[in-house]
C-alpha cells in the first residue's frame, strides 16, 4: 500500500515541476536555437507524461492489471497509426502543393 | 486482477470490491478513448497551426504567463487531489473534503485564466470563425475546459457523497475513478502547453 504513498505524489510533483519549468524557462528566455528548443519541450513532454502515469496514475508493470496495460498499449498503437498516418499524408500533400 | 491499484479497501475480495474492479477497468477503457479524442484534436492542430488566413498568429494571440500560471494550477490541483486519495485511503473523512475543496478551487482558477484567455481573444477579432488555425485552437483547447468543467462538477457531486455517506465503498470507488479522471485531464494539458503555447511562443 506504501508504494502509492505520500513520496509517490511528492515525487511526481517535484519532477513534473521540473519538466514543465525548463521547456517554458527556455522559451522565455530564447538561450537556444528554436529548433533545438523544439526537441527540448518535445522530450520534456514525454517524460512528464511518463512521470504523471507512473507518479499520479500509478501505472507500472507489477500492480496495474494486465487488461489496463493491454488496453494503454492497444491505444498507443491507433494514436500512432492514426495521428503518424494523418501528418504524413498532410505533410506530403503540403510539400506538393507548395511545388 | 489486482486490487492493489484501486483505492478501494479490496482485501476482502467480496462480490461488491470485485463489481468495483469492473468499473474501473470500464472507466480506464473511457479515458483511453477519451485519450485518441484528444490525439486527433492534437495532430488537427498540428495540421492547422499555419493555416491563420491572414489574420493573427498564436505568437501574436498567447500569453506566456497566462499558459504558466494554467500549468502551475492544473499541476497543484492533481497533486492535491492525490491527497485526497490519501486520505480516503486513511478513512479522514474531513481530510478527504478539505483535499477536494482545494482541488476545486485550484481547477476553478483554471477555468476562470481559459475563459479569461478566450473572451479576450474573440474581443480582439480572434474568434473560432477567424482562420483554420484559430477552428482547431478553440476546438482543442475548449475540448480540455469543458473536460475539467465536469470534473468540477464532479468533484462538488462526489464532496456531497462524501459528507452525507461517508467513506463508503461505492463512494471511495467513485473517488478513484474522479481521480484518474483528473489525473488524466493534467496529462492532456501537458500536451496543449508543448504543442500549443510553447511552440506559437517561439
Amino acid at each position: 500500500m506504501e508504494r502509492h504513498g505520500l513520496a509517490s505524489y511528492l515525487i511526481g510533483f517535484v519532477l513534473a515541476v521540473i519538466l514543465t519549468a525548463v521547456p517554458f524557462w527556455l522559451v522565455y528566455t530564447h538561450t537556444l536555437p528554436p529548433s533545438r528548443i523544439m526537441w527540448i519541450i518535445a522530450g520534456a513532454a514525454v517524460l512528464q507524461i511518463v512521470v504523471h502515469l507512473h507518479f499520479f496514475l500509478h501505472v507500472n508493470f507489477t500492480t496495474t492489471p494486465k487488461e489496463n496495460l493491454l488496453a494503454i498499449s492497444f491505444t498507443a498503437i491507433l494514436i500512432f497509426l492514426m495521428v503518424g498516418g494523418s501528418l504524413w499524408i498532410m505533410i506530403d500533400l503540403h510539400q506538393r502543393m507548395a511545388i | 486482477m489486482n486490487a492493489n491499484v484501486t483505492a478501494v479497501p479490496g482485501h476482502r475480495h467480496s462480490e461488491a470490491s470485485e463489481i468495483h474492479e469492473q468499473r474501473e477497468l470500464g472507466f480506464w477503457l473511457y479515458l483511453m478513448s477519451d485519450a485518441i479524442l484528444f490525439a486527433l484534436l492534437f495532430m488537427t492542430y498540428g495540421i492547422m497551426v499555419g493555416n491563420t488566413a491572414g489574420g493573427p498568429t498564436g505568437k501574436q494571440l498567447f500569453s506566456l504567463n497566462n499558459a504558466a500560471l494554467e500549468t502551475a494550477l492544473l499541476l497543484i490541483s492533481s497533486t492535491t487531489f492525490g491527497f485526497a486519495s490519501l486520505s480516503s485511503r486513511q478513512g479522514n473523512r474531513s481530510a478527504v473534503l478539505g483535499w477536494l475543496a482545494i482541488t476545486f478551487l485550484l481547477g476553478a482558477g483554471f477555468v476562470f485564466l481559459e475563459i479569461r484567455e478566450f473572451l479576450g481573444m474573440i474581443r480582439a477579432g480572434a474568434g473560432p470563425d477567424r482562420s483554420g488555425f484559430l477552428s482547431a485552437f478553440f476546438t482543442l483547447v475548449g475540448t480540455h475546459g469543458t473536460h475539467v468543467s465536469v470534473g468540477l462538477i464532479w468533484i462538488l457531486i462526489l464532496s456531497g457523497q462524501v459528507a452525507l455517506k461517508g467513506l463508503s465503498l461505492p463512494v471511495t470507488s467513485r473517488l478513484f475513478r474522479l481521480g484518474l479522471f483528473w489525473h488524466f485531464l493534467d496529462i492532456a494539458w501537458v500536451g496543449i502547453f508543448s504543442v500549443v503555447y510553447l511552440p506559437g511562443l517561439l
